[in-house]
């Protein structure tokens, strides 16, 4: 196979999102201290590099609390976030698209009603809304989300499944006696995955902004949970003295939702390369 | 073309007992058509595509389908599998397959028989393989869902059948994919899917228009071998009446969603009656009788859209016999032999001049 730019960009996404997953994972392991400790007479400690010691490589926050460590189990939280809300987006947006765009019609209709009642409502706020209503929680914020970021799923399922819907292999499969159930799942979904795929990078990186805006706003996962978002929203009020305490976590989610990027791109084109597109 | 067969398809048996091919594993049934329509309409909303279509095919049976773009060969073939779009209005007086009443079957039933006892080629090789899974799995995934044949005994039924439609090494395309394979290696791999299950009705549209001339001999010539082997009624649709004269036992002439004309193959080519069937035939460049200085033949127009209810000759405006009483409903004529053409002209029209 060709070896471009392009291949570069997805494989350093993929080492990006890979990495970040391996941390999540091996959390525990990897981080020096207890992320929850706090240590007050060590507090707004400077990372190594601006001056610190090799005891807090990235420096402590106000509560003197290890930020690397809290770094690394934030990934936890947004690798969470980002997976558990694309699993529930994409499984309404899919269910959504692929029926309106298999079976048209009235159905077509409702689902495509559906969804631009859902463009309709102005994101944040339904979030924010329903995080003052039933207070915050890591379970909260995923099922908002999740029930929220559906509609790229959704009109990308439904054009792709009528794309799909009118080939030859679909009215060779219905004459070889194959079921709805089976054209919908064997034979439409997997023509249409390698869209999906994209649709879901996209709103991973999305969601993980989100939650991080949601934590800022002291509306997403509630403290001492080591989130990015949080712990930028907690660093804010020491930013002049102590600039790394935004930087780290800022950093980390900038690099994170690139490497996102970078590995959903690179998807669609080697994919769409693949079917000779 | 018919010696190869020891069943005459297209004479009734009704007495003595006619030699039949041995085929293991059918019991021997009283002769009945395995195809039988009578006046099938459809309409999709103001169009109707297909007005009163009557066709019987017999076992052993090839019957073509004739006629130039948009008359209502596939729509028929289509209302038949029960695969009408969304929207298509079916009616028909008699619809059976074999022993099954089509158009009482449900949708559950229909699919039980599709794939199963009648089975469709289309006319796009190159598309009619879902290009996410391998040649294998594809035609395990037919045998699994009719006959709940094991994974490895469908395997093996499936090299089979590849090997049947000559394709060699099927063990080695069974694992490829379908963008590995050429057109008419596709072509031959969707004949090998649709006959996996052993069909007694095999449908066939316009299976050899997107091939290479020479491709289309060779699987031309391998659908006639099958047909041969196997006893298929075959109805096979195009529009191009060099593969007529090779295939066909029967001729069914399709203009403007109307079968205008009915003949065994010889009749239809010695003495084609009505004015589109001849007006077809003087399209043909015949070697060595075709003049440069004179044009070859041409029928001015278009198919015409047909609106419910259209009465008279749907092929008054393009004929060049046409007078007013074709405004008027058209007369079924009957010659000799099966050969019926819907037209008011007498069956020897044009020949005394």
């Amino acid at each position: 196979m060709r070896f471009s730019a392009r291949h570069l960009a997805a494989l350093l996404g993929a080492a990006i999102v890979g990495g970040t997953l391996a941390v999540a994972i091996m959390a525990p392991l990897l981080a020096p201290h207890d992320p929850y400790a706090q240590d007050l007479m060590r507090r707004l400690v400077p990372p190594e590099w601006l001056g610190g010691t090799s005891l807090n490589p990235f420096g402590t926050d106000q509560l003197g609390r290890d930020y690397l460590s809290r770094l690394i189990f934030g990934a936890r939280i947004s690798m969470l976030i980002g997976i558990l809300t694309v699993v529930t987006s994409g499984t309404i947006g899919v269910t959504l698209g692929v029926l309106g765009g298999y079976f048209g019609g009235r159905v077509d209709d409702a689902v495509m009603f559906v969804i631009t009642a859902r463009l309709s409502i102005p994101l944040i706020l339904v979030a924010l809304t329903v995080v003052a209503l039933v207070g915050s929680s890591l379970a909260v914020v995923v099922a908002t989300l999740g029930l929220l970021l559906w509609d790229r799923f959704a009109v990308v399922a439904r054009t792709t499944t009528m794309q799909v819907r009118n080939l030859d292999y679909i009215a060779a499969a219905r004459a070889a006696g194959a079921s709805r159930t089976h054209i919908l799942l064997r034979e439409v979904l997997p023509n249409i995955v390698s869209h999906l795929l994209v649709v879901a990078t996209l709103e991973m990186a999305l969601a993980i902004l989100l939650e991080a805006a949601l934590s800022f706003l002291g509306l997403g996962v509630p403290p001492p949970l080591p989130s990015w978002g949080l712990m930028i929203a907690e660093g804010k009020d020491y930013m002049f003295f102590s600039p790394w305490v935004i930087m780290v976590p800022g950093v980390a989610l900038f690099v994170l939702v690139l490497g996102i990027n970078l590995l959903g791109d690179g998807l669609r084109g080697l994919l769409g390369a693949e079917r000779g597109q | 073309m018919r010696s190869g067969l020891s069943v005459n398809p297209g004479l009734p048996v009704n007495s003595g007992l006619p030699v039949r091919p041995v085929l293991p594993e059918r019991p021997v049934l009283p002769e009945r058509p395995v195809l039988e329509m009578a006046n099938l309409r459809v309409r999709f909303g103001q169009v109707a595509a297909v007005r009163g279509v009557s066709l019987r095919i017999e076992r052993g049976e090839t019957h073509c389908l004739v006629g130039e773009s948009g008359c209502g060969k596939s729509v028929t073939a289509l209302a038949v599998m029960g695969l009408l779009a969304r929207g298509a209005e079916r009616r028909t007086d008699v619809l059976r397959f074999q022993d099954h009443d089509l158009s009482l079957l449900t949708e559950r039933g229909m699919a039980r028989l599709r794939g199963d006892r009648m089975a469709m080629i289309f006319q796009e090789p190159m598309t009619s393989l879902n290009p996410a899974y391998t040649v294998g799995s594809q035609m395990t995934e037919v045998l699994a869902r009719h006959r709940g044949t094991a994974r490895r005994a469908a395997r093996v039924r499936a090299a089979e059948l590849l090997a049947r439609v000559g394709i060699t090494a099927p063990e080695l395309r069974l694992g490829q994919y379908p963008h590995q394979l050429s057109g008419g290696l596709r072509q031959r791999v969707m004949i090998a899917m649709a006959l996996l299950c052993d069909p007694d009705l095999l449908i066939a549209d316009e299976p050899t228009t997107a091939l290479d001339v020479t491709v289309q001999a060779q699987i031309l010539r391998l659908l006639q071998r099958l047909q041969r082997e196997l006893g298929l009624a075959l109805l096979l649709i195009t529009h191009d009446l060099g593969i007529v004269a090779r295939m066909a036992h029967r001729v069914s002439v399709m203009y403007a969603g109307e079968v205008v004309e009915s003949a065994p193959v010889r009749a239809l080519f010695a003495a084609p009656t009505h004015p589109y069937t001849r007006g077809l035939l003087d399209c043909i460049p015949v070697p060595g009788a075709a003049r440069r200085d004179v044009p070859l033949g041409s029928i001015p127009g278009v198919v015409p859209r047909m609106v419910p209810g259209f009465a008279g000759c749907a092929f008054r405006d393009r004929c060049g016999q046409a007078m007013a009483a074709c405004a008027e409903a058209v007369p079924l004529r009957r010659i000799a032999d099966g050969h019926a053409y819907l037209c008011r002209l007498a069956e020897d029209w044009g020949k005394a001049a």
